[in-house]
């Protein structure tokens, strides 16, 4: 017994390959699954990928950082449902590369923020959120109101999606930069929000 | 749910399989490591290892401490048993975490829907002096409608303030159903190019002179121009019409602000106001109760 455990501790090639296949059980079975399981893989009924502007509102949410205080899922758990409306299930996400739940709250979830406010209660507060919400502590993002899209990279993007499965048409990638060229940052990132939570059907 | 949900046959035999060869391997590995017989080196004798001047004595795990690693394997077949755990099985105890939401959810409404449907064959003016309603009305509108109006109801830039009993749209109990339930859209247009510069200034002066002030421009020029392109909204004496939601500009509630500059932006770009609609976040009954609430705020 003791010299088959030498062998282990003295071989730091074998010591990492038998680490890995100890390491690797819970990824195969917790996660290997859930690409061939129905509920993680097929669409709601309804679900839409995000328009050109939406999309570039999308990445405008991913730069600014926006996943590391709001999350986009609704547990199901009533005190939530109460407040944000009916829990995430898995099949609105799957054409969001890469998710963005988030795990953790600093701002409320944002995964049913969409049409529940105005857009012009989202400018107000993305400008400046103290202005609507005098005890908030999420910073301004004015900037957005005056960085203007190029939609240079639009339709790759888009076409970068199309190959891991999201269901864009020529004419959606054709259409790309012209959808998008010209508009306000703040914009798309508005249109993008109010997109938020608003394919399920089902409200509470 | 009924059937697999799995859209491939194998998966549902390579969660099994990886599971039982991880939870025997693991019992495996605990009967090798185990005390033998024929070990030759007791018990605090040195097993012969040095690391400068460290030495390994043999000192087995308690027993207790090895007999915890055997439950927790026991406890792993009897979880997986119970709770949806070997492949799609769904677990003898049939627990799903929608059916546990559901379950509370359940309980609540147990609780509480007989309280809102009693609340909701008492008419709103008279339920609005039941401190207890009211209360509850508290709680949904800070949920709801806080984040616009102010946790204090009294509104904000752009944003009507719901205590000072001036009302865009009527502030009966059937309208405030009607706004919470339905939303209201404002639709101020843009007259700043129909008017002109001056034009616009004109009518801003007329504007400010209802509430008793003046302004740059030439108020009799710009009262000939509201006659023409406000008063169809906002009445011939300016005095607003509840039934469009065009705000009274003889008072000094401003719901964009009244000074001459802010007046002169509104009357160029217009003003969109929009109120969302809350019937399909809240049920008929709660916002009976959330108009209640809104309705003991000016009454």
């Amino acid at each position: 017994m003791a010299k088959t455990h030498e062998i282990v501790e003295k071989n730091v090639g074998l010591m990492i390959i038998l680490t890995l296949v100890a390491v690797s059980f819970g990824g195969l079975v917790e996660i290997v699954p859930l690409f061939f399981q129905k509920q993680t893989t097929q669409p709601i009924e309804g679900l839409k990928p995000w328009t050109a502007l939406q999309l570039e509102g999308r990445d405008i949410y991913i730069r600014e950082g926006c996943n590391t205080c709001h999350s986009q899922m609704v547990r199901p758990f009533r005190a939530e449902t109460e407040r944000y409306g009916h829990y995430s299930v898995a099949g609105e996400h799957v054409y969001e590369h890469p998710f963005l739940w988030g795990s953790k709250r600093t701002g409320p979830d944002l995964a049913r923020v969409g049409e529940r406010y105005s857009d012009q209660w989202h400018y107000d507060h993305l400008m400046n959120p103290r202005d609507v919400v005098p005890e908030s502590n999420m910073p301004g993002f004015p900037w957005l109101d005056e960085n203007i899209i190029s939609g240079e990279t639009t339709a790759a993007k888009m076409e970068a999606l199309r190959t891991v499965g999201v269901p864009y048409t020529d004419a959606d990638i054709a259409g790309a930069k012209a959808a998008v060229e010209g508009k306000k940052e703040i914009d798309a990132l508005i249109a993008y929000l109010q997109g938020l939570g608003t394919f399920l059907k089902v409200k509470r | 749910m009924t059937g697999t949900d799995f859209t491939q046959g194998w998966v549902n035999g390579w969660i099994i399989t990886i599971v039982l060869i991880n939870l025997l391997g693991c019992l495996w590995l605990l009967w090798w490591t185990r005390k033998r017989p024929e070990d030759t080196i007791k018990e605090g004798e040195s097993l012969g290892h040095s690391f400068d001047g460290i030495e390994e004595l043999n000192n087995p795990l308690p027993h207790w401490w090895l007999n915890l690693f055997y439950f927790t394997i026991a406890f792993a077949f009897i979880y997986l048993t119970l709770y949806p755990g070997w492949g799609d099985a769904k677990g003898i105890l049939g627990w799903t975490s929608v059916g546990q939401w559901e379950t509370e959810v359940e309980k609540a409404e147990n609780r509480y829907d007989r309280l809102f449907e009693e609340y909701a064959q008492v008419p709103v003016e008279q339920l609005a002096g039941n401190e207890e309603v009211v209360k509850t009305g508290q709680r949904l509108f800070g949920n709801n409608c806080a984040i616009c109006h102010g946790s204090d109801a009294r509104g904000n830039v752009g944003y009507p303030n719901l205590a000072d009993d001036d009302w865009l749209y009527g502030g009966s109990a059937a309208k405030i159903v009607e706004t919470l339930t339905n939303g209201r859209s404002g639709m101020m247009p843009p007259l700043g190019a129909a008017l002109g510069e001056d034009g616009t200034k004109n009518v801003a002066a007329y504007v400010l002179s209802l509430s008793g002030r003046s302004g740059a421009g030439d108020a009799a020029a710009g009262k000939e121009k509201f006659a023409m392109m406000c008063a169809a909204c906002h009445g011939p004496d300016g005095k607003g019409n509840q039934m469009l939601g065009a705000p009274n500009l003889t008072d000094d509630v401003w719901l964009y602000g009244g000074n001459e500059a802010t007046i002169i932006e509104t009357i160029n770009a217009g003003r969109q106001g929009k109120m969302p609609s809350f019937k399909d976040q809240l049920s008929p009954e709660k916002i009976h109760v959330l108009a209640a609430y809104v309705y003991s705020l000016s009454n």
